[in-house]
Formats: structure tokens, C-alpha cells, sequence
């Protein structure tokens, strides 16, 4: 596609603003606040664009400098990708709002926060628009930088070594990602998506299952599928709470993306056994996670462990597609979305009870919900999304993916996934509960700018709301590629396996 | 044994012992070495195996390919950088604790 004059390149604004703004604020740390609201506004507003462009016109496409594949670098847009940036942009606004009040008196976090995080944002869109495997890595490692950066923010020890094992597992990801990136590059000579797509059939086997099984290790490593997650908590628990709301709510999601990607679009849905594995995996990462959540005493490591428990829903979605149930798709992604908008509003909470009280230890609430009405609100209205109950997004996501495995009588999985929900409602009561009652000795307290209480009482609403507007978000996740790919990949599969 | 295939598995070698090295050394340095040992074998494994028209028939082409070069070159800046920061923040948890381990934070 040429750069016409007359109209606006959306996919090239999305990942080259916030890149200008990270550089910007970087260079002009005083006014790092200002500019990187500025800079988020401009971002979502083109973000908004592009997904119109792409309701309206169907999946776009963008040749970098005019140079194809499959050596040059493409750019695809399709209703799977948008909805992904969406949500980036919804989580991004309300971070970006939230940062500008708790940065306020802290300048040296401030002037490091700013550019990192529209870094961040820049990785997420990128790679939520690659469309070649080797590309996707860079994006990948760009990521994982700005993440781990952004988890030294604290600057605390615990924030150091966090940071020090999330940058590790998150290089060793990446590396067997790329192993699998060259086997595939050795059996099809291309790493573009839709030219390895078509090739991957009559490549050599043993190559492309090797290929397969180190990019999928490579990834649960990365998204913290259960038992790789030991890595999450003590990186999403130490950072400060802008931070651990985009690390939990957008970082995990990048790589189940890329993980879905290579799913349906590279591979036309895997093996059985390696669906069955996952399946396994993520029923057991619900358990084990919601109980972690269940046992811990402060609130972040809670909410840290409930994403832990989150990241299995997804995975539970492999086995339940494998019948060609494009439902369980269509649920493991908006539980993704819902996940991603209601975990970024409790971190956020979580920020304001600490900022609060200067602690974050769940048995001390001390009748929070009296003195900070509106952040309680937005923490139980999260935690209504991410036990399901309706009308949430949460809930919607669940009842596709429960319905999907009554239809295929695979009950195991669903008393997980029921099992898991109840899980989810203690904890979050357990935190509710504390919050009303009273603590043995009082502490000080610090206001709290409203700014930080709206912004994550905002995205609850939209974490809420999202429950409603499954007809909207239905038919854009069946633009473009995936659309006939998410039907078919199940009936596929039996093939393949 | 054609040299492809030999590289390849020197490649697979180094991963392999890059893995070992990350798992059982605790010593964080350590660590960062084994995973430029790692990524060594990965781009070698790259190299070596590289072809660029797999459906002519010929198994192996006859130059060498320059695109996973290309590709190799970029991975190597990666790796720089990323072994940049983990030194950075390696120095910085030294200063602060005087540790050049992951202890348990849990207290913290």
C-alpha cells in the first residue's frame, strides 16, 4: 500500500507515536507527564482509527517502505490484532492517567517511567501488527526489556531481583522462541506467517515438531503457564502499581497472542496431544494459582496469583477447540480482554490502599471501604469480572468457554473452570472482608488524588460493561485472517494429529 | 554427517550445556554467560541450517544465504543489549545488598 497523502496510515501512528513519545519524554524528563498523557490520547485516538478502518474496510495491510515480503516487513491488521491494540489503548489511557498523579512527587521514577512504558506500548502494538515469525522476536525482545526495566522502577532490592529473574526468563523465552523461529526458517525458507502457513504441510516433520515444541516452551515460559509461573509474582508483587497493572494485564496477553497466532494462523491448530497438554496445564495453573492467591497475606501477591489462575482459563481453550468449537476461541479471548482490562483496575486499587494506608497487607485493610469508597468499588467490581459473574466480561468469556465443554461432555474441565470461579470469590472476598472490618491499631494515612481513584474505577466499569457488547466485539474478532482460520483450525486438526 | 547437520548439532550442543549452566549456577554473571552461551548455539543453529529454496529439490543450496545473516546479526544486538541491562541490574542489586544471587524477597 502507498502512503496516499489524502488519508492516514493508523497502523504506522500506533507504533511510531508512542515510540516518538518515549524519545521525547526521554529527552525532556520535566515535562515527561505532559507529554506522555499527550502521547497516550494520540495513541488510543489512532487506535480508535485503526480498528474503525478495519470494521469498515476489512483486515488492512502495510508494506514498511514499500518492501514485501518476504523480505521486507508487512504489517497486518486484522479484527484479532485490533481488538488486542484496543484494549492496550483502554488499559493505556487509564495507566497513563493514573501514573501522571502517582509519579507526581517522585521525579526520578517519573522521568524513567514515562519513556519505558510508551516503549512498552510501542513493542505491544508492533508485535500485535507483525505478521513474520522473525519480526515478532524483535518485538518479543523489545518488550521483555521495557517490562523488566519498568519492574526495576521501584528501585527497591525486591524490585531489582525481580526485575533481574523476570529479564532472564524472559531472554530464555525468547531464545527458544528463536531456535523454533530457525528450524522453521531451515524447512521453509520464509518466516513470513501466511508463506510458512502454506508451506508448513510439506515441510519436514521432524523439523516443524521440533520447531513447534521449543516456540511453545519458549512461550508458556513467557506467559507463565503453570509451572513456569514462579517468575510472576515476585516481578508483578514488587513493581509499583502502574507498572504491575500493564505487566499483568498486557504483557502475558502478547505472548498468549503470539502463542494463538502460531496456533491457528502458522500450524491450522497443532496436535491432540499438545492441546491436551496445554488444557492440562492450564486447569492446573487455575487451581494451584487460586489457591496461592487464596494463602497470600498482601494484597498484590493475591492479585498476582489470580493471574496466574487467569493465564490457565486461556490455555483451557486448546483442548475445547480441538472439535472445532470456535466458540472456545471466541471465550478464552474476551476472558483475555476482560482479564486484561479488570486485573489492570485492581492493580491500580491496589496502588491507591498502599499509597493509603503505606502497606498492602490484606488482614490490615482497617475499613478501607469507608475512607476509600471508590477504589473499593472499582476493586469489587473487578473482582466481579474475574470471579464471572454476569453481566461481566468475565462471565461471558466463561459461559462460551463452559458451553463449549458441555457441548463436547469434556465435564473435567468445566468443575475447573466452576471450581476456579469459586476460588476466585474467596479471595476476592477475602480482601472485601477485610476491608470493612476494623484494624487492631490505626496507621497513617496519605490522600489519595482523584485521578488514581477514577482511573481504575473507570476501567472496572469497561471491565463490566464489556459483558454487554459481546454483539459488537463477536463479529471483529472474525476479521481477516483468523476468521476462517478460527472455525476451521479445529476441523483441521484431526487431520494434522 | 554433512556440515549443516554437524554445525546444527554443535549449535544444539551449546544450547544444551547453556541450559545446564543457567539452571545449576547461581552466581548471576554466571547465569548471563550461559545465556549468551544459549544464544550462541541458537544463531549457529540458524546459520548452519539455513536454505533459501527448500521446494527446488536441492537440500542444501549452493551459497550461503544471507537473510538469516541478517537475521543473526539482529539477534546478536539483541543479545548485547539484553546482557547489558542484566549486568546494570546485577550491579545495582550488588550495591544495594552486596549479593550477587537471587535470594528469596519474600520478607521484603
Amino acid at each position: 500500500m502507498a502512503l496516499a497523502p489524502s488519508s492516514i496510515e493508523w497502523a504506522l501512528a500506533v507504533v511510531f507515536l508512542p515510540l516518538a513519545g518515549a524519545l521525547l519524554c526521554f529527552l525532556a524528563p520535566r515535562r515527561a507527564a505532559a507529554l506522555g498523557l499527550t502521547i497516550a490520547a494520540l495513541t488510543a485516538a489512532s487506535t480508535l482509527g485503526l480498528t474503525l478502518e478495519v470494521v469498515v474496510a476489512g483486515t488492512q495491510r502495510t508494506v514498511l517502505g514499500g518492501w514485501g515480503a518476504p523480505l521486507g516487513i508487512v504489517w497486518l491488521a486484522d479484527g484479532l490484532s485490533v481488538t488486542l491494540m484496543a484494549m492496550t489503548a483502554a488499559v493505556g489511557v487509564a495507566v497513563s492517567v493514573y501514573a501522571a498523579a502517582y509519579f507526581r512527587d517522585e521525579h526520578t521514577e517519573r522521568a524513567f517511567f514515562w519513556p519505558l512504558w510508551l516503549l512498552l506500548w510501542t513493542a505491544l502494538n508492533a508485535l500485535f501488527l507483525s505478521a513474520d515469525l522473525f519480526n515478532l522476536y524483535v518485538t518479543l525482545e523489545l518488550m521483555g526489556f521495557a517490562a523488566a526495566s519498568l519492574t526495576a522502577l521501584g528501585g527497591s532490592a525486591a524490585a531489582v531481583s525481580g526485575a533481574i529473574r523476570y529479564l532472564l526468563v524472559s531472554v530464555l523465552g525468547s531464545l527458544f522462541y528463536l531456535l523454533g523461529v530457525a528450524l522453521i526458517y531451515h524447512a521453509c525458507g520464509t518466516v513470513d506467517i501466511a508463506l510458512v502457513a502454506a508451506c508448513i504441510g510439506d515441510a519436514p516433520r521432524p523439523a516443524v515438531q521440533a520447531a513447534v515444541g521449543v516456540m511453545f516452551a519458549g512461550l508458556m515460559l513467557k506467559t507463565a503457564l503453570f509451572p513456569f509461573h514462579f517468575w510472576l509474582p515476585p516481578a508483578h508483587g514488587s513493581a509499583p502499581a502502574p507498572v504491575s497493572a500493564v505487566l499483568s494485564a498486557l504483557v502475558v496477553k502478547a505472548s498468549f497472542y503470539l502463542l494463538l497466532r502460531l496456533w491457528i494462523d502458522v500450524l491450522g491448530g497443532g496436535g491432540r496431544w499438545l492441546a491436551e497438554l496445554l488444557g492440562l496445564l492450564g486447569a492446573a495453573a487455575v487451581i494451584w494459582g487460586s489457591v496461592l492467591a487464596l494463602r497470600q497475606e498482601r494484597l498484590k501477591l493475591l492479585i498476582a496469583y489470580s493471574t496466574v489462575a487467569q493465564i490457565g482459563y486461556f490455555f483451557m481453550a486448546f483442548p475445547l477447540a480441538l472439535a472445532g468449537d470456535s466458540a472456545a476461541w471466541t471465550g478464552a479471548l474476551y476472558l483475555a480482554l476482560a482479564h486484561g482490562l479488570a486485573k489492570a483496575a485492581m492493580f491500580l486499587t491496589a496502588g491507591n490502599l498502599m499509597r493509603f494506608g503505606g502497606h498492602d497487607r490484606i488482614a490490615e485493610l482497617d475499613r478501607a471501604v469507608h475512607r476509600l469508597p471508590l477504589t473499593l468499588t472499582a476493586f469489587t467490581l473487578a473482582g466481579v469480572s474475574i470471579m464471572g459473574l454476569p453481566p461481566s466480561g468475565g462471565f461471558i468469556g466463561k459461559w462460551l468457554m463452559l458451553e463449549a465443554a458441555f457441548r463436547q461432555e469434556r465435564f473435567g474441565l468445566a468443575v475447573v473452570m466452576l471450581l476456579g470461579g469459586a476460588l476466585a470469590a474467596a479471595y476476592v472476598f477475602k480482601v472485601v472482608g477485610h476491608a470493612f472490618t476494623p484494624a487492631v491499631r490505626s496507621r497513617r494515612e496519605r490522600k489519595i488524588p482523584a485521578a488514581m481513584e477514577w482511573s481504575a474505577l473507570l476501567l472496572a466499569v469497561v471491565a463490566i460493561l464489556l459483558g454487554l457488547t459481546l454483539p459488537m466485539i463477536w463479529p471483529l474478532l472474525q476479521i481477516g485472517g483468523p476468521a476462517a482460520a478460527l472455525s476451521a483450525a479445529g476441523a483441521a486438526t484431526g487431520a494434522v494429529a | 554427517m554433512t556440515q549443516p547437520v554437524f554445525w546444527a548439532l554443535v549449535g544444539m550442543a551449546l544450547v544444551v550445556i547453556g541450559l545446564y549452566g543457567l539452571i545449576v549456577h547461581a552466581h548471576l554473571l554466571r547465569k548471563i554467560l550461559a545465556l549468551n552461551v544459549i544464544s550462541s548455539g541458537v544463531f549457529l543453529v540458524f546459520i548452519a541450517l539455513a536454505r533459501r529454496a527448500p521446494r527446488d529439490g536441492a537440500a542444501i543450496s549452493p551459497g550461503p544465504d544471507p537473510v538469516p545473516q541478517a537475521m543473526v546479526l539482529t539477534g546478536i544486538v539483541v543479545a548485547v543489549a539484553a546482557t547489558g541491562l542484566a549486568v546494570a541490574l546485577i550491579v545495582r542489586l550488588r550495591a544495594m545488598t552486596g549479593r550477587t544471587t537471587l535470594g528469596d524477597e519474600a520478607d521484603n
